[in-house]
């Protein structure tokens, strides 16, 4: 009789393929990355820190009322992003812009949604943040965490019926995995041999709770085994090495019709959002740590620096004019007007129904009516 | 080759069809259906019809179908369009939304909208909320599909009506098919709907037989959704029922016709869209309201017809609604318990006189 241990006696390994000062580790295999695609990549790291440098600051300022950002998380973002395809469906949480950004969302767009004027695509109905794109084919924020799992599934199990050489790909942190959502999604990919990547990425914290008290489990990693669900755990820190594991999931995915889970291993470096102080709950010098010794972003620059393909003259350059245009686009987005009145009663069905033409008339008529008891800066 | 009436979702003319099909002129034998017969026909055409329909749930293949619903269907499409899925209402509601946000046409059974609880997040936050949410970018055309309410002896956790609790929500379609004509006609339309749909069932009615008209058959058939229907027409009392209820209250309007009390009775077959327009013109010619349900009294489907009549209709009662309702307790199992807890005909049959003035 031999029960199996809570706890394997060695955690599972994680594959790496740039050391802490970006240069690589001696007998790591990973995928080439041509000179352009690296420095995309690098350019697209600095220009998502820069947004979310940009943005958290506009918030504390009072011009727009939420923000989330992604600092410490750049290389999972755009890493992933480049090693799919863009005909590959994204089912987000609510920390992956970069992949939207590396897919031609537009500093621009990214405003209008955070200001919800009237150019947002999501016509000023959600908070910022919750970014949504059909073009390209990044499904809607929402913030209830982990149901993006089994959508992924089901799209995933769609792309199949259509035979399309496309997966479905979702991302959700380590407290995301605790939801009855992601238990489901992960034995529902595995029963019906649904083309999907499984990204969670793991870092460290759901808000306040780490992840000892989120799970007793070796990771993430561990549990695809229990769905029969290959999986691989992965620094998430590193480029190089998540490029190269969401390559060869994607292979699997689409070729063998299987799931695949990847544990992205990193840090959550900046608060959970706007309206978290994540110094109430860890120490200050623990964030700075990984904010400095641990930023993925340095760490990739030192690997294209020694390739010759970045220098620091590149570096400023970039840095000044991706400032600029934020700020250009920030500006531009408070100036714009909000949507319509008309959008409150669109999209509730398809068609606009009779109750809500009715009401939209009503209002109007009370607007017509008491006109100083409305904002001036709503149009009609 | 008849004619057909091809009557669209979303804005259908009504068909106030009197009682009597000896009327027809045309009719030798009518056609009888079982409700199961006409789910069945109606996701068998559907299917038939657009690839990208396909039907999730538990039981639903090999099994026929835990109320053998889809029976036939595995066999006939094969296992990509008809899945038997793990026991989990929240992953396989989720997985239906996703595949309908790709743009598949998923029809996903509850074994009983009891179950549909642990999935509700799903229809409510993934499904009838996302058109709105991402400003018409993600559209939700799915259907879930169960029987609801009571059935006999299946005791609390089995036997809770949802029409109210789904009714009260923006973005979703909820229907209640009575006859196996709405079964019919509401499904195929529920199906064809690109909005979510919650489409509520009844247990017991799966095995009842009624008769069906030849446009009813063809494949092309659809009922507006929204409109409800005229059963049998009257002027002293109004008497709104839904789902099994129904037959209830044309019971009921029998045995008061015997004491010269003539009923109208409305099959309301949406709960959302409610189609208010008929609840108020039918109150406008009787005056007065009776309200019937299988699920509990208070924030029920009664309370929303009572106040739209009362919204809008105030000037023409003489006098106050009646409520008929399931007792405030969770459903007991003794079968003398589960009887006085549901509505029965004699409730009715009491309550519209208590509207007539008459003693009771």
């Amino acid at each position: 009789m031999r029960f199996l241990s809570e706890s394997p006696s060695l955690h599972a390994h994680c594959y790496r393929v740039l050391d802490d000062n970006g240069q690589l580790i001696r007998h790591s295999n990973f995928i080439q990355v041509s000179e352009d695609i690296a420095v995309k990549m690098y350019s697209n790291m600095v220009t998502l820190q820069t947004l979310d440098t940009i943005f958290y600051e506009a918030q504390r300022q009072g011009r727009i009322s939420f923000y989330v950002t992604t600092i410490g998380e750049e290389a999972i973002n755009i890493a992933s992003a480049a090693a799919l395809t863009l005909d590959d469906f994204v089912f987000p949480q609510y920390r992956e812009p970069g992949v939207l950004l590396w897919r031609g969302f537009t500093l621009q767009e990214f405003a209008n949604q955070c200001f919800g004027n009237k150019a947002d695509y999501g016509k000023g109905r959600q908070m910022p943040i919750h970014y949504g794109s059909n073009k390209h084919k990044y499904f809607t924020v929402s913030s209830t965490i982990a149901t993006q799992i089994p959508h992924a599934v089901g799209a995933a199990y769609s792309l199949k019926m259509d035979k399309k050489d496309a997966c479905a790909v979702t991302y959700f942190g380590d407290g995301g995995t605790s939801e009855g959502d992601f238990h489901a999604a992960l034995n529902f990919a595995a029963v019906t041999e649904a083309p999907v990547i499984f990204i969670c990425r793991n870092n460290g914290w759901a808000i306040s709770t780490p992840t000892s008290d989120q799970f007793r489990s070796d990771g993430i990693a561990v549990r695809g085994q229990a769905y029969g669900v290959r999986s691989i755990r992965v620094d998430g820190n590193d480029v190089l090495a998540i490029y190269s594991a969401v390559h060869a999931a994607r292979k699997m995915a689409v070729n063998e019709h299987r799931p695949i889970l990847i544990e992205a291993v990193t840090y959550r470096v900046g608060h959970h959002s706007t309206s978290d102080d994540s110094t109430k709950y860890r120490p200050a010098d623990e964030i700075e740590w990984w904010r400095m010794a641990r930023d993925p972003v340095t760490r990739f620059r030192k690997w294209i620096e020694s390739n010759g393909w970045w220098s620091s003259e590149a570096e400023s350059q970039l840095r000044s004019s991706i400032r600029n245009q934020l700020l250009q686009a920030i500006q531009l987005a408070e100036k714009v007007e909000k949507p319509p009145v008309k959008d409150l009663f669109t999209d509730v069905y398809d068609d606009l129904p009779p109750n809500l033409r009715e009401q939209e008339k009503l209002l109007r008529e009370t607007i017509n009516r008491h006109p100083k008891d409305y904002p001036a800066d709503v149009p009609l | 080759m008849l004619a057909i009436i091809r009557q669209t979702v979303s804005n259908g003319a009504s068909r106030n069809r009197p009682a009597f099909y000896a009327s027809r002129s045309y009719s030798a034998a009518v056609k009888e259906m079982t409700v199961r017969e006409a789910l069945n026909s109606a996701l068998d055409e559907e299917m038939s019809a657009d690839p990208k329909v396909f039907l999730i749930g538990e039981e639903v293949g090999e099994y026929q179908g835990a109320y053998k619903i889809s029976k036939g269907l595995l066999e006939k499409y094969g296992l990509e369009r008809v899945r038997d899925t793990p026991i989990t209402e929240a992953g396989f509601a989720g997985i239906g939304v996703g595949a309908a946000y790709y743009g598949l046409r998923p029809v996903v059974e509850f074994m009983t909208f009891n179950f549909s609880m642990q999935a509700i997040d799903h229809i409510i936050n993934s499904a009838a909320k996302s058109n709105y949410m991402s400003a018409g970018q993600l559209s939700v055309p799915i259907v879930f599909r169960g029987p609801n309410g009571a059935a006999a002896g299946v005791g609390a956790q089995h036997s809770q009506c949802y029409a109210s609790w789904y009714g009260s929500c923006p973005g979703l379609k909820v229907l209640v098919p009575y006859s196996s004509e709405d079964a019919r006609g509401l499904l195929k339309a529920a199906i064809r709907d690109p909005d979510p749909v919650v489409f509520l069932e009844n247990e017991l009615l799966y095995g009842e037989s009624f008769p069906v008209s030849e446009e009813a058959l063809d494949s092309e058939f659809c009922l507006p959704i929204g409109k409800a229907k005229i059963e049998r027409e009257g002027k002293d009392v109004t008497i709104i029922a839904f789902s099994k209820m129904v037959g209830y209250a044309l019971k009921a309007a029998d045995m008061l016709a015997k004491e010269a009390i003539s009923v109208e009775v409305i099959n309301l077959r949406s709960i959302r869209p409610l189609d208010r327009a008929t609840i108020n013109a039918s109150v406008r010619k009787t005056n007065r309201l009776v309200t019937v349900e299988e699920g509990f009294p208070q924030n029920g489907v009664g309370a929303e017809i009572c106040a739209s009549v009362v919204e809008e209709s105030f000037g023409f009662l003489d006098a106050p609604v009646e409520r008929i309702a399931a007792a405030d307790v969770p459903m007991p199992y003794a079968a003398n318990l589960e009887r006085m807890a549901v509505p029965q005909v004699e409730d009715m049959v009491r309550a519209a006189k208590r509207t007539c003035y008459r003693s009771v």
